[in-house]
């Protein structure tokens, strides 16, 4: 099955809520009920402004009709459901709500996601308490020369004769002390200072720095041409400049424009059309390694690809450094991730290309073409443990595509219904309804 | 570091903190109150020095240069005849959390930065008396 399968049944189902008959429905929107009818039995794709026009009679968000929106609202939902703890939401109805309030399903969605980031924040905040370093020895700085001058000073001020060079000492023990409590209580404040400003759009880092490329689409035509450079685009992002966020960002763009300095666009595009693709066919043509190639078909401008593509980059601790989203594909938000991915497999056997199809696992499956390939990060030496990286890329497979030896895979374990998993972390909350 | 240390007297306090302008305000107090104090600046060497100087009474920074008086802490009250040696820990980091370590490797009194003078004097003179009258000694063997 595929997203047109669903969207076809959809509209079917939205058609009969709605108590409009085949024949009403293609009249309105201006297609023979045959037509439609062939769309409903999944036989013909729809898509663009068929699918907005039905949308608009059956008085539906066009998302509704299409499967990929929804399940990002189930997979959010789900995991709201998980973190509830003690609360025992009726998971087994997570559609049925998603499909009767589904305006209150978003805000339960939204809110959900903004409680996992501000979690996250947190986590990170107290985690700087705890082990910054600069932060402790700052405090430790100050409340030492405080700890200093007050005892100086009381004895001073106590009763009775101190001789006069040890009065003279402390008079100058004081001075230096002031001065220097001065100085490191100045660095201290400048230092929260610059720090209250990094979190104050809410953001983590990294996801300021991955709404930022979501929001060109991850293509960035100066690049390309070499026209702009990547600090000119950071730079030009008010909330990116100078903040951590910018700093990631930084290096995404980097990396984009060196590839592209490698393998330029029109070459690429042209390459592409003669192989498909095949991305060691590509990167034998280009003299280029694998990941390059990788990362070249994550930055190609919508549309001019035959298919979406999506991409993963993770290091070896399984974190995820760099994602591409692909329709249907969900990718854990925080946390980890399901280890299943040939993402991992391809960190366990390095430099050795593998291919995988894969069936995500939600409520409906979705297959995906997925290729990986783990590396060893920059320049070998004796001395030194390589750093190892990973990357995979997604590509959606068409429903007619056949599914025999998919290997099926998760998100996150807590939201994924597969039992008797080699792989599982923990209980999943879903009941075995799917 | 003052060598001129007294020894058997039952009055010897080492004052291991890396903050000169401390050292000095509080040898000058316990000295003051008849102590005989030693000081030492390192984290690294100060377990060395303890063992050396054999003071009736340990002042411990819990930051300090080379090595945290926390590991320190641990390490001498893994020797033998060391397990009752009173420790007064100072620290800059009054968290709920560096207590409980302190007290779980065997401190003998926490004190936070900043502390009075009052608190230190009398702390050195309660622990040092408390010592003597559990072991019954007057002095570390």
């Amino acid at each position: 099955m595929g997203r047109d399968t669903l969207t076809g049944s959809r509209i079917r189902e939205r058609r009969v809520i709605a108590g409009l008959k085949q024949a009403d429905l293609a009249r309105r929107v201006g297609i023979s009920a045959s037509y439609l009818n062939l769309i409903e039995h999944n036989r013909r794709r729809i898509g663009g402004k068929l699918l907005l026009d039905i949308a608009g009679v059956l008085g539906v968000e066009p998302s509704m009709l299409t499967e990929g929106a929804e399940a990002a609202l189930l997979e959010a939902l789900r995991e709201a459901a998980a973190s509830a703890g003690a609360v025992a939401a009726e998971t087994d109805q997570t559609e049925e709500f998603a499909g009767r309030f589904p305006g209150w399903a978003e805000v339960l969605a939204n809110s959900h996601r903004r409680v996992a980031a501000l979690q996250e924040m947190v986590q990170t905040l107290s985690d700087r308490l705890t082990h910054d370093p600069h932060l402790a020895a700052s405090l430790h700085e100050v409340l030492s020369t405080a700890a200093a001058i007050r005892s100086t000073a009381s004895i001073l001020v106590e009763p009775g004769e101190i001789e006069p060079q040890w009065r003279d000492r402390f008079h100058r023990n004081i001075n230096d002390d002031a001065r220097r409590l001065a100085d490191s209580s100045k660095a201290l404040v400048s230092y929260l200072d610059e720090s209250g400003t990094d979190s104050a759009g809410a953001a983590l880092p990294q996801e300021e720095a991955e709404a930022f490329l979501a929001s060109h689409g991850h293509h960035f035509a100066g690049l390309e041409t070499g026209e702009t450079t990547p600090e000119e685009l950071v730079a030009a992002q008010p909330n990116l400049r100078g903040s951590a966020g910018g700093e990631i960002a930084l290096s995404v763009l980097s990396l984009m424009q060196q590839d592209a300095r490698l393998v330029p666009l029109q070459p690429f595009l042209s390459s592409i059309e003669k192989l498909g693709i095949d991305p060691p066919a590509i990167a034998r043509q280009f003299k280029v390694p694998l990941p390059v190639v990788f990362r070249r078909l994550a930055a190609m401008p919508d549309g001019r690809l035959p298919t979406q593509v999506g991409l993963v980059i993770c290091d070896a601790s399984g974190s995820i450094l760099f994602r591409k989203p692909v329709e249907g594909f969900a990718l854990p938000r925080f946390g980890a991730s399901c280890p299943l991915w040939p993402l991992f497999t391809a960190l366990t056997r390095p430099l050795v290309p593998l291919r995988r199809q894969v069936s995500q696992l939600g409520r409906s499956e979705r297959h995906f073409d997925c290729m990986a390939v783990g590396w060893p990060e920059g320049a070998p030496g004796f001395d030194e443990d390589p750093v190892f990286r990973a990357a995979m890329l997604i590509l959606p497979l068409g429903s007619d595509h056949p599914t025999e030896g998919t290997q099926p895979v998760g998100s996150a374990c807590r939201v994924c219904p597969r039992v008797q998993c080699p792989g599982r972390r923990e209980p999943s909350i879903l009941g075995d309804g799917f | 570091m003052d060598q001129d240390v007294g020894r058997g007297t039952g009055r010897r306090v080492l004052l291991i903190e890396d903050e000169p302008n401390i050292t000095e305000a509080l040898r000058f107090l316990l000295s003051r109150e008849g102590w005989q104090v030693a000081d030492h600046a390192d984290g690294a060497t100060a377990l060395d020095q303890i063992l050396d100087v054999l003071p009736d009474l340990v002042i411990l920074d819990m930051m300090l240069p080379g090595r945290s008086g926390m590991e320190i802490l641990r390490d001498l009250r893994a020797l033998p005849d060391f397990e009752d040696l009173p420790v007064l820990m100072l620290t800059a980091r009054g968290q709920s959390r560096d207590r409980e370590l302190a007290e779980r490797a065997g401190v003998s009194r926490f004190m936070t930065k900043p502390f009075s003078n009052t608190e230190v004097v009398t702390a050195v003179r309660d622990l040092v008396a408390q010592a003597r009258a559990s072991t019954g000694a007057s002095s570390h063997p």
